[in-house]
């Protein structure tokens, strides 16, 4: 299980389609994505209502504040919208300390409203919350002693009983239309997989009286890819604002979509001097860790790490990109590159290694020009053959090899490894 | 998970193993043997599917384990078997625990998959919380209780499991999110204290089948755990169920905690890590320093960092060893496993005689090769079916006048109409309703002295006679004495004046492109003496073939004269005729089963009745 976010437009699109599907209930939501690649023209041609009422434009990138920054357009012409977002695509902005450029966006009616409500499901171990308020925006914080929330245990029926008090702060004659719009909403939840939907606010559309959702966050469990299809679309799973993958890590994430095992690479600094590669999801973290109680964290180059049995050729792929990284800058200074990971259950240590060393063998030189040392420490399946063969490609290529087995401590090598920096930069 | 839920295993424990995989399954049996267990920990494999056995090794005795399509079957047989060890895929993971949390006997499920979805793993949360029963991971490597009973692949090889003395139980009990982990820790657990009791990895997801907390909460109500070890991770707020019941007088044994992650706060933004429950920006509460914090306010013994977890257990294991808590359990001598063959042979530490011996071809490598030539040269090349007939029976390339040759011998043998006893027996066996197969050998099984086989014999005594300097009509009047007809010579239909074509068509072609024509001609003038006596003594095509592929051996300059003697002795050349006829008779067959003849039976009136 893993959560990932959506944009807005994909959220919206989604409840739509699925409350029509499940509940047949026709929500007045039409909303529309702008990127850079967006032609306007055919962007009209297949939603003839932006030409037909306001228009709201929002920046889709999973932040919020988006007031703030002159972002948000409202009461717009189709034309109007047009020439706003043409001023603001790939705009530079600073949300919350992280900068990036805003390349989407979202196009919807502009509904003049008054009432505010919130509405949020979240998933949890036992079962989902479900939490509703009269006043939601953007003071929901101010106002949080009004949200009203019950728990639905996992297998538990959305009933009136179940959902009253929910609703019970509403006029009587609200009731029965936004229970049903909670209900609905649930059922939609818990059909397309999500582990998070949050509409904060909705209101009530004046022309249908139908709930109308201002503004939605939503999150799939992109485990459950496999059996939604159909349901989900074409489903963008964006990354969080002002995170942008270098060439390398959307290499490797490339690599981990097209394998049954788990390989992982962020750049945490292109210049540092200590690098990550370490078997096993545990074990990758508590390196990382290490590195950083040791009083080095600002040479931490990245975090990585691949586990699940990658076969050979997965392991040159991602070891050879994670090589090409850590000596991409040589700067005459030392590095250290830590082949490291626990004692493995069932994963072939020697087979895994071999990957490894074919990648080795293939960047020696860069290797030596950046003068990279390499720090090894595995245990497992067949670790004898493969500590041996690392301890080997070391001659051969004349690259610094410290080898490590089971019987030395795990984390042992990161302060070998510093020690080895602090000493070649001087 | 109940509150009074302890033990979960003992050495009396069975399992129901779904899906079969070899490695964890023998794992778990040469694990059973090292901690001398009367019994095997795998009562049975369920294999949609599958019924039978599997043959496995329990020690050095091989034994079968029943398989089973269903786990409803698999439980009704095996009513002991009390845990449920799941090695589905994650697509079919649900169903597969589903089924088994419903039988009455089954109380613990272990679920490796990784990716269950979310939703998948809350139903079976729910439904194992309501029926009493523990649910281990999904996502988990799964959990050992030493010298009790152990989980598909969890501490690795049996090398680590002595190193770690998990054939008998110690002092500790451990959890942690993390598989790889928990088998590092197992090893420090080892080194700084009398061993672990039992393990838990309950696996990376978010939501784990049964968490930290429900396994801590269990360890304080097993008397033989002194001290609890927990290994944590940032993420989601299990940590806290152990905080609180700690701070409830819940868990009162020694707890020694690390919480993975300090280096979250490293990262600018929100960064998924190797487990998918492990995800840095999220609440403040959720990270590892939070956490830690929490813990040690708490009770728990928490070290500054995880290089100093190792001290830190070791510390509180010598307290509790000073305080007379524990007394450190004694070790005992293991049974040695024997070496699996494969594993020996790749240590180098056997040696066993093959019982095969090939030389003609290669399949191993990245792509087949005939006798050293890869499918790439012979699709790419200008190879044709006789240069594979070279390379696989006479392990050679030969020049391409002689793979032609071959060639046109295949073509010219390849079917004589439906009369002769091959293709009779061919069509009838096809009329009679049998398979391909059967329809081809029921012909060629006619191929011997009498039809077809004489391809051999010619070639040997033409060889012989030649060879010897013999004249002609020395060499069929000597055969005449002892009684036999030349081979090669002779035909029911062809004679002198009507010659066989197939015979002058092979002729032409190798007085035209073979360096010499020695045997044929020696044919030819044997043939022109037994035409002397009867019109019909004609050189065959057995005959012709047989001379000429003497000819082909000993002038192509591509065998030494003892491999021509081999090539003779051994009967190669009869294998051109069952390849070429084969091609016929598989021919007679289909065309009997397109036409959908009825069944064959010969009539009365063709039988001579007599006694």
């Amino acid at each position: 299980m893993a959560r990932k976010k959506v944009r807005e437009y994909t959220g919206k699109r989604l409840l739509r389609e699925a409350m029509k599907r499940i509940a047949a209930v026709e929500l007045p939501i039409n909303v529309a994505q702008v990127t850079q690649a967006t032609n306007y023209p055919d962007l009209l041609a297949e939603n003839p209502w932006l030409n037909q009422v306001k228009l709201v434009v929002k920046p889709d990138m999973l932040f919020g504040q988006r007031g703030k920054n002159d972002l948000v357009g409202l009461n717009l012409s189709f034309d109007e919208a047009e020439a706003f977002i043409r001023a603001r695509m790939n705009k530079e902005v600073v949300i919350n300390g992280l900068s990036g450029p805003v390349t989407t966006f979202v196009v919807e009616p502009f509904v003049p409203h008054e009432e505010e409500y919130y509405l949020s499901i979240q998933s949890g171990r036992l079962g989902c919350d479900v939490s509703f308020s009269t006043a939601g925006g953007v003071e929901i914080e101010e106002n949080w002693d009004k949200v009203k929330s019950v728990e639905l245990a996992t297998g538990q029926a959305p009933t009136s009983a179940a959902l009253a008090p929910l609703v019970a702060s509403l006029p009587l004659e609200l009731r029965p239309k936004m229970e049903a719009f909670i209900r609905n909403c649930y059922e939609v939840f818990d059909d397309l997989d999500c582990s998070m939907l949050e509409m904060n606010p909705f209101t009530l559309d004046p022309k249908s009286g139908q709930p109308f959702p201002l503004d939605i966050r939503m999150e799939l469990d992109d485990t459950a890819a496999f059996r939604n299809g159909p349901k989900w679309g074409e489903v963008e799973f964006p990354l969080p604002f002002g995170r942008t993958l270098t060439a390398a890590e959307s290499y490797v994430a490339g690599l981990d979509e097209a394998t049954g095992a788990s390989l992982k690479f962020t750049v945490l600094n292109p210049r540092g001097r200590v690098w990550l590669m370490v078997a096993g999801g545990g074990a990758s973290v508590i390196y990382a860790d290490t590195v950083g109680d040791l009083g080095w964290a600002q040479e931490l180059g990245n975090y990585g790490e691949y586990s699940g049995a990658p076969n050979t050729q997965e392991t040159y792929q991602y070891a050879r990109t994670v090589i090409q990284t850590a000596t991409a800058n040589p700067d005459g200074r030392g590095r250290a590159l830590l082949i490291g990971g626990g004692i493995a259950n069932f994963t072939d240590v020697a087979a895994t290694f071999k990957g490894i060393i074919r990648a080795l063998r293939e960047q020696a030189d860069a290797i030596k020009a950046a003068k990279l040392r390499l720090f090894v420490r595995r245990g497992g399946p067949n670790y004898q053959t493969g500590l041996a063969a690392m301890q080997a490609v070391g001659a051969e290529l004349d690259i610094p090899v410290e080898v490590f087995g089971p019987e030395a401590s795990m984390t042992g090598i990161c302060a070998r490894a510093i020690d080895y920096i602090k000493v070649s930069a001087s | 998970m109940a509150p009074q839920i302890g033990q979960l295993f003992s050495k009396q424990t069975q399992s129901i193993f779904f899906n079969f995989k070899q490695k964890p399954v023998q794992r778990m049996l040469d694990f059973d043997f090292l901690c001398g267990r009367a019994t095997p920990s795998v009562a049975c494999i369920v294999q949609p599917g599958s019924s039978g056995f599997q043959k496995l090794f329990f020690g050095s005795e091989e034994i079968a384990i029943p398989v089973y399509p269903s786990t409803t079957e698999a439980a009704k047989k095996h009513p002991t078997a009390d845990v449920f060890v799941n090695y589905a895929s994650f697509r079919s993971a649900f169903e597969s625990t589903q089924e088994a949390l419903e039988q009455a006997t089954i109380k613990v499920v272990a679920v490796i998959a990784e990716g269950v979805p979310e939703k998948d793993t809350k139903k079976l949360i729910a439904f194992a919380r309501a029926n009493n029963k523990v649910l281990i991971g999904p996502a988990t490597v799964g959990g050992v209780q030493a010298g009790a009973f152990k989980i598909g692949d969890t501490a690795g090889t049996l090398d680590n499991i002595i190193a770690c003395k998990l054939y008998r139980p110690g002092s500790v009990g451990f959890v942690s999110k993390s598989g790889g982990m928990s088998n590092e820790m197992y090893n420090v657990l080892s080194r700084a204290t009398d061993g672990l009791y039992e393990g838990i990895a309950i696996g990376g997801d978010s939501f784990p089948g049964s968490t930290l907390s429900d396994h801590c909460t269990r360890y304080q109500n097993i008397p033989q755990i002194k001290m609890i070890v927990v290994l944590g991770e940032l993420g989601g707020a299990d940590e806290y169920s152990l905080v609180d019941a700690m701070k409830a007088g819940k868990v009162t044994k020694p707890v020694v905690a690390w919480v993975s992650g300090t280096c979250a706060k490293l990262f600018k933004s929100e960064v998924q890590f190797g487990h998918a429950g492990a995800r840095g920006g999220g609440a403040d509460a959720e990270s590892a320093q939070a956490k830690n914090a929490a813990l040690r306010d708490a009770g728990a013994v928490v070290p500054e960092s995880f290089e100093g977890f190792e001290a830190a257990v070791k510390e509180t294991y010598t307290r509790l060893v000073d305080e007379g808590v524990i007394s450190p359990a004694p070790d005992v001598v293991v049974p040695e496993i024997p070496m699996d063959l494969e594993a020996a042979t790749k240590a180098g530490k056997v040696r066993a005689p093959t019982h095969v011996v090939s030389t003609i071809c290669d399949d191993r490598g990245e792509e087949p090769t005939y006798y050293g030539v890869t499918m790439s040269e012979l699709i790419t090349g200008d190879y044709g079916i006789g240069d594979v007939l070279a390379l696989l029976w006479f392990k050679r390339k030969l020049p391409k006048y002689a793979t032609k040759f071959i060639e046109m011998c295949l073509m010219l043998c390849a079917d004589h109409g439906p009369c002769v006893s091959g293709a009779h027996n061919s069509i009838v066996t096809s009329r009679a309703g049998k398979d391909l197969v059967s329809c081809l050998v029921s012909g060629l099984l006619t191929i011997g002295p009498r039809f077809g086989g004489a391809i051999d014999d010619a070639a040997r005594c033409f060889k012989e006679a030649c060879d010897k300097g013999l004249a002609p009509p020395d060499f069929v009047e000597g055969l005449k004495r002892q009684g036999k007809r030349v081979p090669g010579i002779g035909h029911r239909i062809k004679s002198k004046d009507n010659r066989d074509k197939r015979v002058e068509l092979l002729q032409n072609y190798a007085e035209k492109f073979f360096p010499a024509t020695r045997y044929l001609q020696y044919a030819v003038s044997v043939e022109e003496y037994t035409l002397g006596k009867a019109a019909n003594l004609v050189l065959n095509v057995d005959g012709c073939i047989g001379a000429l592929f003497l000819d082909l051996l000993s002038s192509s300059g591509a065998f030494s004269a003892k491999e021509v003697d081999e090539v003779i002795s051994i009967g190669y050349l009869n294998g051109l005729f069952v390849l070429a006829r084969s091609i016929g008779l598989i021919g007679h067959a289909l065309d009997q089963k397109r036409l959908q003849e009825p069944l064959y039976r010969h009539p009365w009136e063709d039988v001579l009745y007599t006694s």
